[in-house]
């Protein structure tokens, strides 16, 4: 029997967001614009950065504020255009990967952003606008070579700024600590960056999470402040533990600087990449999690001080 | 240790410290390890309303000293990530933000994004433009320089302008520039301002030792000097004792190469 007018079919009366990492991939396409949360080396989609390596998914327009995420996904040539408005692993400054794409001429179409003016055409989008009007930008090159148009205020002061357009996501990944089968998300730690904005600027946004549950309400109601978006805005989660690494999650698990500075030092190798590529990424999680030392090294990486 | 024999360092982070006297209820923000120990001697001496990070997410009333320490050190008086930064600090103008930008021009104008080459291929790709653009044009700003040369200070304009400086050419008609607030650029020869004609960067004092044809040969473009300059004052016992308090694993004497002693010694016989 057909849905009947205004109900969902029996079938999806109890409704389940949960799908695998391949299920996820499979919804991408060749082409799409993938905006990744987190921040450089902070709460990075890393398994499904490292699923999407390991796909032959090619052609992506990458919006993020970058880390190792970017770096890896322009050492396997998967980004053709890339959006962003700093790319870096902190305590490593500039991104070894990121680097070499760009001076090498293998990036050439880029977005280069301010910090701010990235969140703001993530905000334009999410509010289904074409543009939201700022200062930032006028007098730099950002302006010159991201050939943004200006605005003048209707009003009596007359100001010109700087239309901001929006940035739509074909797609948002982002990680956070807990999930539930219906998408409610809990990100913990000090600071969720503009994961809220990447979701709501995207037609679908994926999770993948430490600890999916049935019912985060049953599960964790204590903690519904770290809610950071709602799950109308959630196509699909996944269940991934230490999903977040080499990034840091926490206050669950600090970054591997270790592993970041093997990366980093395989750049400047010849054929460094492939090697890496082979020898840590592998070919799945399992392979992964064993070449990095395992999920328990992960859970005593200390939290980063600032 | 006395202030005789004091680092460069500890001249060069008092000096900065000064950066950011009197500007009350605003986020200092210093970038590096002395910008950083120069806001948090502001704060615990001479402007206690500044407001501070630590680094991560939390607003303290006490600074937290740099390098490691336990995680939970830290004291939180308030909240402020980098989720709500631009709608508290940035676009406010609630903030003096003090960076060390990799070329800087006569106008003041930096960059940060990439040296040499095209936008398309840079010959160096840096960072990218991070937050100059809305730094610039939002809130006061200071510059730190730990290797005065005419590399940083250069001849031409900077070769991608990630921030907003007082050059007229690249202020669209219209636009408003009303918060753009250049203050010091501290080097490791001297202090300067934007005090100079149509704010024209200007020496404003030589650290101890240091000759006016030194800073002008390590200097790409005319700097404006008026008169008779002064000496960068050296830190107090007082200064001294709070940066090795804020400093516990000594970071700030790697800062500048040698980490020389502010008074040269032949010059202190």
């Amino acid at each position: 029997m057909g849905p009947q007018m205004g109900f969902r079919p029996v079938n999806e009366v109890t409704f389940d967001k949960r799908m695998t990492v391949d299920e996820i991939i499979g919804q991408l396409h060749d082409g799409m614009t993938i905006g990744i949360g987190g921040w450089g080396p902070r709460r990075k989609p890393m398994a499904l950065v490292r699923a999407i390596l390991r796909s032959p998914l090619r052609d992506l327009t990458i919006v993020a504020y970058g880390g190792a995420d970017v770096g890896m996904l322009c050492a396997a040539g998967k980004v053709k255009k890339l959006i962003f408005g700093f790319v870096s692993l902190d305590a490593i400054p500039l991104e070894p990967y990121f680097r070499k794409a760009r001076e090498g001429g293998q990036l050439p179409d880029i977005l280069e952003l301010d910090e701010g003016m990235l969140q703001w055409g993530l905000k334009a989008a999410a509010l289904q606008l074409p543009f939201l009007p700022t200062r930032v930008g006028l007098g730099t090159d950002i302006a010159t070579y991201g050939k943004f148009e200006t605005v003048k205020s209707p009003y009596a002061d007359g100001e010109v700024l700087l239309a901001m357009p929006a940035l739509k996501l074909d797609a948002a990944l982002i990680h956070v600590h807990r999930a539930d089968q219906r998408g409610n998300v809990q990100a913990l730690g000090p600071d969720t960056y503009y994961d809220e904005w990447f979701a709501k600027a995207a037609a679908k946004t994926y999770v993948s999470a430490e600890e999916v549950v049935e019912r985060m309400d049953k599960s964790y109601p204590e903690d519904a402040k770290a809610n950071i978006f709602e799950r109308c805005f959630v196509t699909g989660v996944v269940e991934i533990p230490q999903g977040a690494h080499p990034t840091s999650l926490p206050p669950s698990y600090g970054w591997d600087m270790a592993q970041f500075k093997a990366y980093a030092a395989s750049a400047g190798e010849e054929g460094g990449w492939d090697r890496y590529m082979a020898e840590v990424i592998g070919p799945d999680e399992a392979h992964y999690m064993a070449a990095i030392g395992g999920a328990e090294a992960v859970s005593k990486l200390p939290l980063p001080i600032f | 240790m006395s202030v005789s024999d004091c680092s460069l360092a500890e001249l060069l982070i008092v000096a900065c410290s000064e950066a950011w006297r009197g500007n009350g209820e605003v986020v200092a923000t210093g970038i590096g390890p002395v910008p950083r120990l120069g806001a948090s001697l502001a704060k615990l001496t001479h402007t206690p309303q500044l407001m501070m990070t630590d680094g991560e997410a939390f607003l303290v009333e006490d600074p937290v000293p740099i390098g490691p320490r336990g995680y939970n050190d830290r004291k939180a008086a308030g909240y402020l990530p980098f989720s709500r930064f631009f709608d508290s600090a940035v676009w406010t103008g609630r903030r003096h933000a003090m960076v060390t930008p990799t070329q800087i021009d006569r106008f003041g104008q930096t960059n940060l994004s990439y040296l040499g080459g095209t936008y398309a291929q840079p010959k160096t790709q840096m960072l990218g433009a991070r937050g100059f653009p809305g730094n610039s044009i939002y809130h006061i700003n200071s510059m730190f320089v730990p290797f005065h040369s005419k590399r940083t200070f250069v001849e031409g304009e900077v070769d991608m302008v990630s921030s907003v400086g007082y050059n007229p050419a690249r202020r669209p008609a219209g636009a408003n520039f009303s918060g753009v607030d250049l203050r010091v650029i501290v080097t490791n020869l001297c202090v300067m301002d934007f005090g100079g004609k149509d704010h024209a960067i200007r020496v404003i004092s030589l650290h101890p030792g240091v000759t006016i044809d030194q800073v002008h040969e390590a200097t790409g473009f005319a700097l404006q000097v008026d008169g008779d300059l002064p000496t960068t004052p050296l830190p107090t016992d007082d200064q001294l004792a709070i940066i090795a308090r804020l400093d516990p694993h000594n970071w700030r004497a790697s800062v500048i190469k040698g980490n020389p002693p502010a008074i040269a010694k032949e010059t202190v016989a």
